[in-house]
């Protein structure tokens, strides 16, 4: 796939300040269609901010996002029943039972045939047994099941999540991590995941881009980014740029 | 789906949708069922006997009967109108789930449309028992008003979507912290729109304020019937103007807002 002709994400030079301070600085990069891409950073590193201006939450306050090729957020639109996401920052309506905010929330994305989608999907996703249980009876791991089916509903072309696996346990975290993996090599899907999690971004992601007070410090495969910091795994890499150690330091 | 003004698709089925959702969580719980009832019978039993008491002591509201629960059953229709629509919205927000929504095709069109037909469905839970209550207990039919309660509940509930839509644009970009503009916010409304007086009450610079209040029309006009059986379909006109001038400029104000709160970020932070 070429990026430079048809990328899924765009960002140009974007910029995010709030009443003047800098939430993100001028950061571009784009993601090629089918591809999976890792957004590290600390906390206030600016990933949060800049999923929400490729979701089109967020009005960029200069530089450009383009999703599908539509200009966020004026033409989001365009191709908003083409992307999901999923983040532990917003819930399903808690008295709503999986059933009732899957079928809802289908009918949003004009999902076709939405009894079969919530039956195969609630298959997949091991949901089936709580299909008809409201939602805010459920454990955190299986919320986050939820979430993910929400996720998957309208089998996006571009699926943004935000730390998808926070807060669950190994077991069930890595299980997420599986049924991610599946839907996106069998829907060719470009994902954009924000982690704290190391492990899962290194066993998920061809690429990984480094955030640090809202610039990207570094962009590049995780091999490349081991070899180049001189070091075992990602989280001494992301050790080394956090605390602002340069790679020729790094690999001494 | 049609295409509107804005040259945004407008999808029924995305509107059909969320009424959807308000009506699960709406059925899914008895004293938000309750809430709908309880405080209109309570205010209008108060005001009822009250009037019963009042009309025993004083000629002019012996003729009068029925202008105070006329008054309050019309208030109640502005005030639960708008209260049925600001509450739908936050509970999307009570729910954390206005991040969903708003990353979804659903459009601000469409999700103003189904709070709309929401304050429509709460309110009719609410006052259809409420005012054969108020058959039962004083003799008052408000159906038997016919034409003139359509063209009164038609003004006092365009009244309430205007200032409900003001709401959710304050919520919105303030977050939580605008909520108890969506429960107060009316009671501006209670003496300005001279619901339990008429207008010739109020000091004469006040009357212009009243009067650029379409609520103001419709209970002038609700007195008229009552006590002189007249319907003041002039007054009505005036106050359906009023409210399109009203209606639009609180779309507007809120699409500003919606506008604001995408530059500040309030979209992923709407709580305190």
């Amino acid at each position: 796939m070429d990026v430079q002709q048809t990328p899924a994400i765009a960002v140009d030079r974007l910029v995010k300040r709030y009443k003047g301070v800098g939430a993100v600085d001028g950061i571009s990069f784009k993601l090629a269609a089918g591809s999976v891409t890792g957004l590290l950073g600390g906390n206030g590193a600016g990933k949060t901010t800049t999923i929400a201006m490729i979701m089109g939450l967020v009005t960029p306050t200069s530089g450009a996002v383009r999703v599908l090729g539509a200009e966020m957020p004026r033409e989001r639109y365009r191709v908003l029943h083409r992307m999901n996401f999923e983040s532990p920052y917003v819930d399903m309506p808690m008295r709503l039972t999986v059933r009732q905010n899957l079928s809802v929330f289908s009918q949003l994305y004009a999902v076709p045939d939405i009894r079969e989608r919530i039956a195969s999907l609630s298959a997949q996703l091991d949901l089936t047994e709580f299909l008809d249980r409201p939602t805010g009876k459920l454990s955190a791991g299986q919320k986050t099941r939820v979430s993910l089916a929400k996720s998957l509903l309208n089998r996006p072309e571009v699926l943004l999540l935000d730390e998808p696996t926070a807060s669950l346990d190994p077991d069930t975290a890595d299980w997420v991590r599986t049924r991610l993996e599946q839907y996106q090599a069998e829907n060719h899907a470009t994902v954009l995941l924000a982690s704290h999690n190391m492990n899962e971004v290194e066993r998920m992601c061809e690429r990984v881009i480094i955030m640090k007070k809202g610039r990207i410090e570094d962009d590049d495969t995780p091999a490349h980014l081991l070899a180049r910091y001189g070091r075992e795994n990602l989280e001494e890499v992301f050790l080394d740029v956090a605390r602002g150690r340069r790679q020729s330091e790094a690999a001494q | 789906m049609m295409r509107t003004d804005t040259g945004v698709d407008f999808s029924l089925n995305r509107v059909a949708a969320m009424v959807r959702r308000y009506w699960y969580l709406l059925r899914s719980s008895w004293p938000r069922i309750l809430d709908l009832i309880y405080w209109p019978a309570v205010q209008m039993l108060m005001w009822g006997f009250l009037q019963v008491y009042i009309s025993q002591n004083a000629s002019f509201f012996a003729r009068a009967g029925g202008v105070f629960i006329g008054s309050v059953l019309l208030w109640d229709i502005l005030f639960r109108g708008q209260l049925g629509f600001s509450i739908s919205f936050l509970e999307e927000m009570y729910a954390r789930n206005l991040g969903n929504l708003m990353m979804s095709p659903l459009r601000p069109a469409e999700f103003l449309l189904a709070l709309m037909i929401m304050s429509i469905v709460r309110l009719s839970i609410g006052m259809i028992p409420v005012s054969i209550l108020a058959i039962i207990f004083f003799g008052f039919n408000l159906w038997a008003l016919g034409l003139a309660l359509a063209a009164f509940f038609a003004n006092l509930i365009l009244t309430s979507w205007a200032v409900g839509i003001f709401v959710a644009g304050l919520l919105l970009r303030n977050g939580l912290g605008a909520e108890s503009m969506a429960w107060t916010i009316m009671f501006l409304f209670l003496p300005l729109t001279c619901v339990y007086y008429p207008v010739a009450v109020l000091p004469g610079w006040l009357q212009y304020v009243a009067w650029a209040l379409p609520p103001t029309y419709v209970f002038e006009g609700m007195r008229a019937l009552v006590i002189d059986h007249v319907f003041r379909a002039d007054l009505m006109a005036q106050a359906f103007a009023f409210n399109i001038v009203l209606f639009a400029v609180a779309s507007l104000a809120f699409f500003k807002l919606l506008q604001s709160a995408r530059i500040h970020g309030s979209l992923l932070q709407t709580g305190e």
